[in-house]
Parts: C-alpha cells; sequence; structure tokens
C-alpha cells in the first residue's frame, strides 16, 4: 500500500507529445499530388502544414509566349476533370477581348458541353467521396457515365481527357448525328444511372454517419478564404457566375441553384448531386432549343477562326487569314478584360493583359482551388485523420489548377 | 446590343459612384480612374491601397466584402512604377466588381498585406512573392509557394525569359513576342 503511494508520488508529469505524420506528397487517399505535413495528437489532427506545387507548369509564363488560340491546350491542363469549361472560358475571354458575338447555335452548343464537363466532375468528385467512406461500389458503377460522357467529347473534338475543344470564335466542326445519337442517350439513361448512385449512398446511415459534421466551414469563413462554386453553396451562400454574370445564354435557362446549410462533407455531395439534376435539366433545354441540321457552328471572327482548308486553297481572303492566324500575326486590341465562368469547382476566371502583340502581355488564372484549398488546415484542425482524407476529396481540389 | 448598352451603363454608372466616395475619402491617393470593358478600374497609390480595401470591404454601402483574386503586375518600360499588384473585389448581394490596381518602383518592392481583411489574401501575395518578387510586409509566412525554395530569381518578371537565352538554334526574330 505505502509502495503504491510512493509510486504514484514519483511518477513524472509526461509533456504532451505530438507525433508528426507526413500525409503525400503522393498518398494513394489524397487522388493527387498533395503534401501536408500534420502534427498529431493520436489520431487527433493539431496543426497541417500544406505544400503544394509539386506539379507547377508556369502555365502563366508559358502564355506569355503564346498566340492566343494556343493558350487553349494550357487551360485543359487546370481542371483536368472538366476541360472544356476551362476551355470555353478562355474562348470566352478572348471573344470579350476582341468584341465578337456569336450566334444563339454556337452558344447553346457551349452550354450542352460545359454541362457535361460539369456532370462529368461531380461525378468523380462524388463517386470518389463514396471511395474514401469505403463504398467503391457506387463509383465502380456511375464511372460508367463519365466514360460515356468522354466518348461525346470524342465524337465533338477527337479528344477525351485534355479535349482542346472548340475555337475562338465556336467550335471547329459541327455536332455530328453521333454524337446528337450519344446525347440523347445520356439524356434518356443517365437519370436512371445517378439515382442509383444517389440510393447508394444519400441515405446510407455509414456514408451519413462518416459524413455529416466532417470536415465543415461556416459560410462568413468560407467568404474570407475566397471559396467559391459547390463548396461556397454547401455552406449556404448561393452564389453562382452562371446566373450573377450571365454568359454564353445561361440567361436563357431556367435552373436553381442548389445550396447546403453545413458547409460539410455531406453538403457539398448532396450541392453536387443536385447540381446534376440541374445541369441535367439545363442540357435538355438546350438540346430541345436548338436545331439539328443548322450547319452554324462559328460566329464570324475570320481574324480569329480558321478558315476550312478547301477555301485556303482557293480563296485568298482565307489564305490571308489561314496565314495571320497560324503565325499569330492576327492583330489584337490593347485592353485588359477579366472573364468568369462557373468551374465545376468555383469561378474560374481568366485576367488577360493584352499590349496589342501577339500573345498576352500578362495572363492570370483566377483558379478556384487555388484560393480555396489553403482553408484546408482550418478545416481538418480538431479532426480525425480519416475526416481530413473525407474534406480533401469532397473539396475536389484538383492537383493540376491547384498549381497551375 | 441593347443588352450590351446597358451593362456599359451599368458599368458607368459604378465607376462613378464608388469614385465619388473613394475621392472623398481619400482624395489624390485615387490616381487615376477609367472602365476596362466591364470593370471599373482605380489606380491607387500604394501608401493608401490597405486602407481603401479596407474601406471598401467595410462600408455598408459599398461592401465589397469578397476578394476575387489578385496578381502581380510587371512594366519594366514604365519607370518608377515597374511593379504592381492587382485586385479584384466583388460585392455578391448587389452583384458588382471592381478592379483597383496600384504600382511601385522596382528598388521598393514592398506592399502591405492583406490578410487581415481577407484570409485569402494569403496563399495568393504568397505567389506573387514567389512570381515577382514583391514582399508583403506584415505575411506570416512570406515564402515560395510554386516553385522550389532554393531558386534565386522571381520566373515572372519580364527579364526571365521563357527558353534557355544561350540557345543559338533557334530564331525567334521573325516571330518572337
Amino acid at each position: 500500500m505505502s509502495e503504491k503511494t510512493h509510486i504514484n508520488d514519483q511518477a513524472p508529469v509526461e509533456e504532451k507529445e505530438y507525433s508528426t505524420l507526413n500525409l503525400g506528397p503522393t498518398h494513394p487517399a489524397t487522388h493527387g499530388i498533395f503534401q501536408n505535413v500534420l502534427k498529431m495528437d493520436g489520431e487527433i489532427i493539431v496543426d497541417a502544414e500544406p505544400t503544394i506545387g509539386y506539379i507547377h507548369r508556369a502555365f502563366e509564363k508559358l502564355a506569355e509566349r503564346r498566340p492566343l488560340n494556343q493558350i487553349t491546350p494550357i487551360t485543359d491542363r487546370l481542371n483536368y476533370c472538366s476541360s472544356p469549361i476551362n476551355n470555353m472560358g478562355w474562348h470566352m475571354t478572348v471573344e470579350k477581348l476582341i468584341g465578337a458575338e456569336l450566334p444563339k447555335r454556337v452558344e447553346y452548343m457551349r452550354v450542352i458541353i460545359m454541362e457535361l464537363a460539369r456532370i462529368a466532375d461531380h461525378i468523380i468528385c462524388n463517386s470518389v467521396i463514396g471511395v474514401d467512406t469505403g463504398a467503391l461500389t457506387g463509383f465502380t458503377y456511375i464511372f460508367q457515365w463519365r466514360e460515356f460522357i468522354y466518348e461525346i467529347y470524342e465524337e465533338i473534338c477527337g479528344a477525351r481527357l485534355t479535349t482542346n475543344i472548340g475555337r475562338i470564335g465556336g467550335f471547329e466542326r459541327n455536332f455530328s448525328d453521333k454524337a446528337w445519337e450519344k446525347i440523347d442517350y445520356f439524356l434518356k439513361h443517365f437519370p436512371k444511372g445517378l439515382q442509383e448512385f444517389e440510393n447508394l449512398l444519400m441515405r446510407n446511415r455509414i456514408f451519413m454517419e462518416r459524413t455529416i459534421n466532417a470536415g465543415g466551414i461556416k459560410a462568413d469563413r468560407a467568404l474570407a478564404y475566397g471559396f467559391t462554386g459547390p463548396n461556397l453553396r454547401a455552406a449556404g451562400v448561393d452564389y453562382d457566375v452562371r446566373v450573377m454574370n450571365p454568359y454564353s445564354s445561361y440567361e436563357d435557362f431556367d435552373f436553381i441553384i442548389p445550396v447546403g446549410t453545413n458547409g460539410d462533407v455531406y453538403d457539398r455531395f448532396m450541392v453536387r448531386q443536385q447540381e446534376m439534376k440541374e445541369s441535367l435539366k439545363i442540357i435538355e433545354t438546350a438540346v430541345k432549343n436548338i436545331s439539328r441540321t443548322e450547319e452554324v457552328y462559328h460566329g464570324n471572327v475570320p481574324e480569329f477562326y480558321l478558315p476550312p482548308k478547301q477555301e485556303v486553297y482557293n480563296n485568298m481572303e482565307a489564305l490571308i487569314y489561314h496565314f495571320k492566324i497560324v503565325m499569330g500575326e492576327t492583330e489584337v486590341p490593347v485592353g485588359e478584360v477579366y472573364h468568369a465562368v462557373e468551374g465545376a469547382n468555383g469561378e474560374l476566371g481568366f485576367y488577360l493583359v493584352s499590349d496589342g502583340g501577339r500573345t498576352p502581355y500578362r495572363l492570370h488564372f483566377r483558379r478556384p482551388c487555388f484560393i480555396y484549398y489553403q482553408a484546408y488546415p482550418e478545416i481538418i484542425k480538431g479532426g480525425y485523420l480519416s475526416d481530413a482524407i473525407l474534406a480533401m476529396s469532397s473539396m475536389n481540389v484538383i492537383a493540376g489548377e491547384l498549381d497551375a | 446590343m441593347q443588352a450590351k448598352s446597358a451593362t456599359d451603363e451599368t458599368t458607368k454608372a459604378l465607376h462613378d459612384a464608388v469614385l465619388v466616395r473613394l475621392k472623398e475619402k481619400f482624395g489624390a491617393a485615387i490616381e487615376a480612374s477609367e472602365i476596362a470593358y466591364d470593370f471599373p478600374l482605380f489606380i491607387v497609390s500604394r501608401e493608401k491601397i490597405y486602407d481603401v480595401l479596407k474601406f471598401l470591404k467595410e462600408d455598408p454601402e459599398l461592401n465589397f466584402h469578397f476578394l476575387t483574386t489578385m496578381c502581380g503586375l510587371h512594366y519594366p518600360a514604365a519607370k518608377g512604377r515597374e511593379f504592381g499588384m492587382m485586385y479584384q473585389l466583388h460585392n455578391m448581394p448587389q452583384n458588382k466588381r471592381i478592379r483597383l490596381k496600384t504600382f511601385f518602383p522596382e528598388n521598393d518592392l514592398e506592399m502591405p498585406t492583406m490578410i487581415p481583411l481577407w484570409d485569402a489574401a494569403n496563399w495568393m501575395e504568397r505567389e506573387a512573392y514567389d512570381f515577382f518578387g514583391i514582399r508583403f510586409k506584415g505575411h506570416p509566412n512570406l515564402k515560395r509557394i510554386l516553385n522550389m525554395e532554393d531558386i534565386d530569381f522571381f520566373p515572372m518578371r519580364k527579364e526571365f525569359p521563357l527558353e534557355d537565352p544561350t540557345r543559338d538554334d533557334k530564331d525567334d526574330t521573325m516571330f518572337g513576342r
């Protein structure tokens, strides 16, 4: 008895010791190159230090040496899960600079492609949230539809991931019959697939326990951190560029902006889920109101839009324009524009300063996930490691866009 | 065309309204203003840029509460105003956007940090430091963000060549920038 008391008296007061955990740079759970040095108290995260830039490719510098039409492939590689939105955002930026106005049909075609891209992006993000909670089934099933969307891109531009779709002034070719057929098939059968996916997760008790109140951020903090897109809407702010500053005829479409309340993983999941349904609605309206036979697929901007090759051989003007575009000798107005599109993960902005030269004087990309990823330490502090993994996948941080 | 001129008028009205408020509060610190496409643009002196942004953010009527983006600028030809910063603010409830710029000489690249106003400024300022070498006074963690830490140059400056300048197998005189 006395011995025991003695031991208690002598017991040294241990200082709390934290362990350091390197999450990344290449970790199977982070879906990309992200490094976070975590300070852990057992399984609780005390502090986090993200390091980014592992796949930095100097896009802004590269763009200063390229004619405007050669910058489109760079934008592919920003958010590569929804390249067409980036491509068209860039086309529209240049069109704003040169003051081009496009026919309605072209704008509707763009809307169809951009909304398909949004669905593809949301499919990836939401199914990966499922994977990270341990539900692989939904992912394996719904990825067929992402594959199907890539087939539609393929019919339209020939590429799948880094699409380089469209040109300044419109599309490089009209939608083929096969493309229309595929779009129809998608509209007809995707809602069922989406519903199946939703049934697997939305009211799944395990999924709900894992995601509700995990990785949340409140609206005021989200605004301070420059959140945009589904992550901001999940926190309850109904900000959507498509509605606030409509571009490409989005004002013609009737859709709602889904919002959440908590800004947690579950809300982000639900917002994306609903957005896919809204996107479907938009595509349906666009498909209904567009003529399939009309041969209008670009606007009248001969100085920027390559003429058909047959004409180049027979028509002097076409030859001149072809030469000017290919050699990058087109006159570009002096000025600075900012154009924003609603990318799949937030407001994707292009700030273009032109001094009249063949290349931009300065091009700055407002990359949504670069701006909101800095909130990651705040979001995961005090939570479990497994919630941190979920928080990252639900924020839809794309390494290509993050690192530019 | 109708819609376009309507946009022009809204931009003009916004430009005038903000300019009046800024002029009465800051006077000569507002060096110039213009309308750049659909954005009112204000050039502000560096000494007052923090106060101007704070005022724009906190004034209940102007309420530019959201920092959309910021980036560094480099104009080597403009003597005494070689470097600059661009800020874009957004008043979401009324959907108003403005752009501000400030310029400063290359031998004195110090800017006030905007982190007290927006947490989002943290990484964007690190990016501007990384690429242009602009130093932000009061930034808690001003180090490179996208480039490796041991490089000794600032790659977005105009004098930094995109390609190896010692190469002689390429002739860019005809089609270079």
